[in-house]
C-alpha cells in the first residue's frame, strides 16, 4: 500500500513555473538550448558535455556557492538533476521505511516550487543502496523509477502523480528483489527502463512504456529463455536466476533507432560452477530496436564473469575519425578495468585496452573476446585479482568532450582478494580499501598500493592516457566537461574539483562535507552559468562571482 | 552491484564424543607456510562464522587449542570438514581434500603457537605487567586510562586473537593495523612531525602527533610526507619472559569492554 504525501508549494512569492513542454525533438537536440539539461547525461549520446562557456579555466578559481538543497534522507545522493527553463528537478532516494523526495526548485535560488514525497513498498530491498540516479522528462511529465520496481509519472508543474505503474511485483519469490535505480530514458513517445537485482537472482530485463498511459509496449530479457539464441551459454536451469540486471541509463542513436544498455553480472556473483558457459547477455552491451525491443547486436565484455564486473556503465556515443574515416562509435570504460571502442552500428570490436592495472586477462582474440590469465578466478581461499570486485570504475557517468576529443573517466586502481564463498570479499586485506559509497565522510588511511582514485583522460585513438589527476581515496563521482574546457568531478574525500580538461591541472576545489556520489551537471539562468553536484545528502550549486 | 545471494556454507566443527586433543599427522609434518596461510583464509571465511576467530565459540570445542569432541587424527578432521556431522550444526562443505588439509594445517599451527606462550597466562599478573614493566600505557589506553598515541585496547580481546596479540608483542612490525599507521611530515621550514595518521586526502594530512595534539598539514606546505614503515612499538621478545608474555596476552584477551569515547 502506498502512501503518497503532497507538500504544499513553498513559494510565497509571485514566481510561476516556467517549464515549457519538453518535446522529444528538444531532448534530441540539447545543443540548441545550452541553458537546459534535459536528460541524465545532457544528451542521449551520454556525453555529459555542457555547451556553456561562462566558467573558464581562467575564472574557475572564482567559483562560489549559490545555494544548497538539503534532503531529509541520509542515503547516498546519486541523482543528476534536470533543468528546464529555470526549473531544476531532482530526487533523493528513500531511507529505510522512508520516502523519496522529488523536488522542483528555482534553479537560480534553490527555493522549492513543490515537493513530492513518495513511499515505496516496505518489502523493497535493493542490493546496494536505496538510491535513484535521476528523473526523465517529456512534455510536462517527469518519470521516476523506484526501488520497488514502479515507474511513476509526475506532473512537472504540480508534483502530483499522474500514473503509477508496477513494472514488476517485488517479493513474489523470496530471492527476487526487482528495483529501478537509474534515470529512465525517453525515446520518442516511450519511457525505457531496466531492472536491477542481478545480485539477488532476478532475470534482468529492459522494457518500454507508453509515456502517456504507462502501458508496457515491449520487454526484452537480458538472459535468453530456453530455445532462444544464447540460452545454451547457461548450464542447466541457471538462466532462470541468471541476473544480468540493468541499473544505469542507456544511450540512443536516432539514426539507427537503436537504444543501448549495459547489463550487470551473472548470478551467483563469485561462483560460476553452477552456471557454466559464457552466460549471455550478462556483462554485455545490448543494442535494441527502440520500437520493438528486438536485439540487434550485443558485445560481451566479460564472458562467464566470476568477479562481479557488471557492465552497467553509461554507454557514451561519439562520432569520431577512426583510421582516417568518420566512424560512429561507442566509448566504454568498464568495471573490468578495460576501455573499449566499439562500432555502435554493428557491435564490431575496434579496440580494447586496460585503463587501470588488470590481472585477469591479457589481450583479446580477433573478435574481441578477452584472453583470460589462468588462475585469476575466485577460489575458496581467495585470489588476488585486479581490479577489485567493485571495479576499475562503477556506475558513475563519464564524459566525452567533442572539443578535446578526449574520453574522461573517474576510476580506481585497486585489487581484491576474491573468494567463491564465505564472508564478503575484501580489498587485499585492507578493510577500508574500497567500500561502497556512503553519504558521510570516512577517514582514509590507505597507502597508494592499497588503492586510490583517479580521473583519467583517454584518447579514443589507441586508448592512450593523456593525463591523470590522482586522489588519495577512491571516487564514486561522475565527470562533467564544458565547451570552455573545464572538467568537474570529485570523490569520496568530499572535494568538488574543477580541472583543466586539456591537461588535468587543478583549477579550484571546495570541500563539501560529504562524499560525492553523483555526476555534476551545468545549466544557466538569466545569463548566469551554474554547476551543481550532490555531496553527502545535499545538492550544491556554484557559479563564478 | 554486490551482495552474495548464496547461503553461506558454514564450517562448524561441532564434533561429538569426549573432548580430545587430536593427534597431528600430515598437516603438522608436511604443510608449507603457504598451506597454513591459505588455510587461515578459508578458516576466517567459513569456519569462523560459527566457531569465532579463535575457534572457541562452540561449547566444548576450542579449535585454536586443538580441543575437539570427536576427531583423533588429521584425517578425521579432514573428513568432518568435508562431510559434516549429521544431526549437529556442522554441515558438509564442498572443500577439496587439499583445502580441508590446509585448514587443519592452520589449526595445528595456531595451536602450536599458543602452546609456546599464552596457554597458562594469568590475567591479573598480565594487567600488572601491562601497567608497570611493560609501560604499555605510555602509548595505549584501556578504559580511559593511558595514552592515545597507540590503538585503544579497551576491547582488543574482541578484535584480535590471542596469537595475533602475541605476535604484535614480539614482532610489532609484522602487522600494523591500518588505523594505527605512523606517519611523518616535514614542513618547508624543516620541522619534522610524527604521529598516528587519522586521515589522508589529496590535499591534507591529519595526525595525532607525539604530544597528543590534533594537527593538520596542507601538502603544499610540506617538503616531504609519508608513512613510517617501522612500528613505534618496541618488541617485548626480550623484555618479557615466556610466562610474562603469556600473562600479558591473557590480560589483553580479557579486554572486551567498550572503547571509551
Amino acid at each position: 500500500m502506498k502512501r503518497v504525501l503532497m507538500i504544499a508549494a513553498v513559494c510565497a512569492c509571485a514566481v510561476t513555473l516556467r517549464a515549457q513542454q519538453v518535446t522529444f525533438d528538444r531532448i534530441l537536440h540539447p545543443e540548441k538550448e545550452p541553458q537546459n539539461w534535459l536528460s541524465y547525461s545532457q544528451n542521449l549520446f551520454n556525453q555529459r558535455f555542457s555547451p556553456l562557456t561562462q566558467i573558464t579555466p581562467g575564472n574557475a578559481k572564482n567559483l562560489e556557492l549559490q545555494w544548497v538543497w538539503q534532503s531529509k534522507s541520509l542515503e547516498k545522493f546519486e541523482a543528476t538533476a534536470l533543468v528546464v527553463d529555470g526549473v531544476l528537478y531532482t530526487l533523493q532516494g528513500p531511507p529505510a521505511q522512508g520516502v523519496y523526495e522529488v523536488v522542483a526548485l528555482d534553479a537560480a535560488s534553490g527555493r522549492p516550487f513543490w515537493t513530492l514525497e513518495y513511499k515505496p513498498m516496505l518489502e523493497a530491498r535493493p542490493c546496494c543502496g536505496r538510491v535513484s540516479r535521476g528523473l526523465a522528462i517529456l512534455g510536462d511529465t517527469l518519470y521516476m523509477g523506484t526501488i520497488d520496481a514502479h515507474l511513476v509519472a509526475i506532473d512537472a508543474k504540480t508534483g502530483k502523480i499522474i500514473w503509477d505503474h508496477t513494472v514488476e511485483k517485488v517479493g513474489d519469490k523470496p530471492i527476487e528483489k526487482f528495483a529501478i535505480t537509474h534515470a529512465p530514458v525517453v525515446i520518442k513517445d516511450k519511457i525505457v527502463v531496466g531492472i536491477a537485482g542481478g545480485d539477488l537472482g532476478v532475470r534482468g530485463f529492459i522494457c518500454a512504456f507508453d509515456a502517456r498511459t504507462g502501458k508496457e509496449l515491449w520487454r526484452t530479457y537480458t538472459v535468453p529463455a530456453k530455445g532462444e539464441p544464447g540460452n545454451e551459454t547457461w548450464s542447466g536451469d541457471s538462466w532462470k536466476t541468471g541476473g544480468a540486471g540493468v541499473w544505469n541509463s542507456g544511450a540512443y542513436d536516432p539514426e539507427s533507432n537503436l537504444v543501448y544498455f549495459g547489463t550487470g553480472n551473472p548470478a551467483p556473483d563469485w561462483d560460476g560452477r553452477e552456471r557454466l558457459g559464457d552466460n549471455l547477455y550478462s556483462d554485455s552491451v545490448l543494442a535494441l530496436d527502440a520500437d520493438t525491443g528486438k536485439l540487434k547486436w550485443h558485445y560481451q565484455f566479460t564472458p562467464h564473469d566470476e568477479v562481479d564486473y557488471d557492465s552497467t556503465q553509461v554507454p557514451v556515443l561519439a562520432d569520431i575519425q577512426w583510421e582516417g574515416k568518420p566512424r560512429k562509435v561507442m566509448l566504454w570504460a568498464n568495471r573490468n578495468g578495460l576501455a573499449y571502442v566499439i562500432d555502435r552500428t554493428n557491435g564490431e570490436f575496434l579496440l580494447g585496452k586496460p585503463f587501470v592495472k588488470v590481472t585477469w586477462m591479457d589481450g583479446f582474440d580477433p573478435k574481441g573476446r578477452p584472453i583470460r590469465i589462468p588462475g585469476q578466478v575466485p577460489t575458496l581461499e581467495g585470489s588476488l585479482i585486479r581490479p577489485h570486485v567493485l571495479g576499475a570504475t562503477n556506475w558513475a557517468p563519464p564524459s566525452y568532450s567533442p572539443r578535446t576529443g578526449l574520453f574522461y573517466v573517474a576510476g580506481w586502481e585497486n585489487s581484491a582478494l576474491i573468494a567463491t564463498q564465505g564472508k564478503f570479499p575484501g580489498a587485499a586485506g585492507i578493510p577500508n580499501g574500497t567500500p561502497m559509497g556512503q553519504a558521510t565522510l570516512t577517514p582514509n588511511y590507505k597507502k597508494e598500493d592499497e588503492g586510490f582514485g583517479v580521473i583519467r583522460a583517454l584518447d579514443p585513438h589507441g586508448l592512450t592516457r593523456k593525463w591523470e589527476f590522482k586522489m588519495n581515496d577512491i571516487t564514486w563521482a561522475g565527470v562533467l566537461t564544458t565547451a570552455s574546457d573545464v572538467l568537474f568531478s570529485g570523490g569520496k574525500e568530499g572535494y568538488f574539483l574543477a580541472l583543466d580538461a586539456r591537461n588535468g591541472e587543478l583549477l579550484w576545489k571546495v570541500a563539501l562535507g560529504g562524499q560525492i556520489n553523483s555526476g555534476p551537471m551545468s545549466y544557466s539562468v538569466n545569463g548566469k552559468q551554474y554547476v551543481t553536484v550532490a555531496a553527502g545528502s545535499a545538492l550544491f550549486a556554484f557559479a563564478v562571482r | 552491484m554486490r551482495e552474495p545471494m548464496r547461503a553461506r556454507r558454514l564450517c562448524i566443527l561441532a564434533l561429538s564424543l569426549a573432548t580430545l586433543a587430536a593427534t597431528p599427522s600430515f598437516a603438522a609434518q608436511h604443510s608449507t607456510a603457504q598451506d597454513i596461510e591459505d588455510g587461515g583464509r578459508v578458516f576466517s571465511n567459513t569456519c569462523a562464522n560459527c566457531h569465532g576467530p579463535d575457534g572457541d565459540q562452540v561449547s566444548g570445542i576450542d579449535l585454536g587449542r586443538n580441543i575437539f569432541r570427536r576427531a583423533k587424527t588429521d584425517d578425521d578432521l579432514v573428513q568432518i570438514i568435508r562431510t559434516g556431522v549429521p544431526g549437529t550444526g556442522m554441515p558438509a562443505s564442498d572443500m577439496s581434500v587439499a583445502q580441508a588439509e590446509q585448514v587443519v594445517s592452520y589449526l595445528r599451527s595456531v595451536a602450536s603457537t599458543k602452546r609456546s606462550t599464552s596457554a597458562v597466562g594469568d590475567i591479573a599478573r598480565g594487567k600488572t605487567l601491562f601497567e608497570t614493566k611493560g609501560a604499555c600505557a605510555s602509548c595505549h589506553r584501556v578504559n580511559g586510562v593511558g595514552s592515545r598515541l597507540g590503538p585503544d585496547l579497551s576491547n582488543v580481546g574482541q578484535l584480535r586473537r590471542a596469537v595475533e596479540l602475541e605476535t604484535s608483542l614480539v614482532d610489532p612490525n609484522k602487522e600494523i593495523l591500518y588505523t594505527s599507521r605512523p606517519y611523518r611530515v616535514v614542513t618547508k621550514d624543516g620541522r619534522t612531525v610524527t604521529g598516528r595518521l587519522l586521515n589522508l586526502d589529496t590535499f591534507n594530512v591529519l595526525l595525532l602527533d607525539s604530544k597528543e595534539q590534533l594537527r593538520s598539514f596542507e601538502k603544499t606546505n610540506l617538503r616531504d610526507f609519508g608513512f613510517i614503515e617501522v612500528s613505534p612499538m618496541p618488541s617485548y621478545k626480550e623484555k618479557f619472559n615466556a610466562q610474562e608474555l603469556a600473562d600479558v596476552v591473557s590480560y589483553l584477551v580479557s579486554l572486551k569492554g567498550k572503547v571509551a569515547p
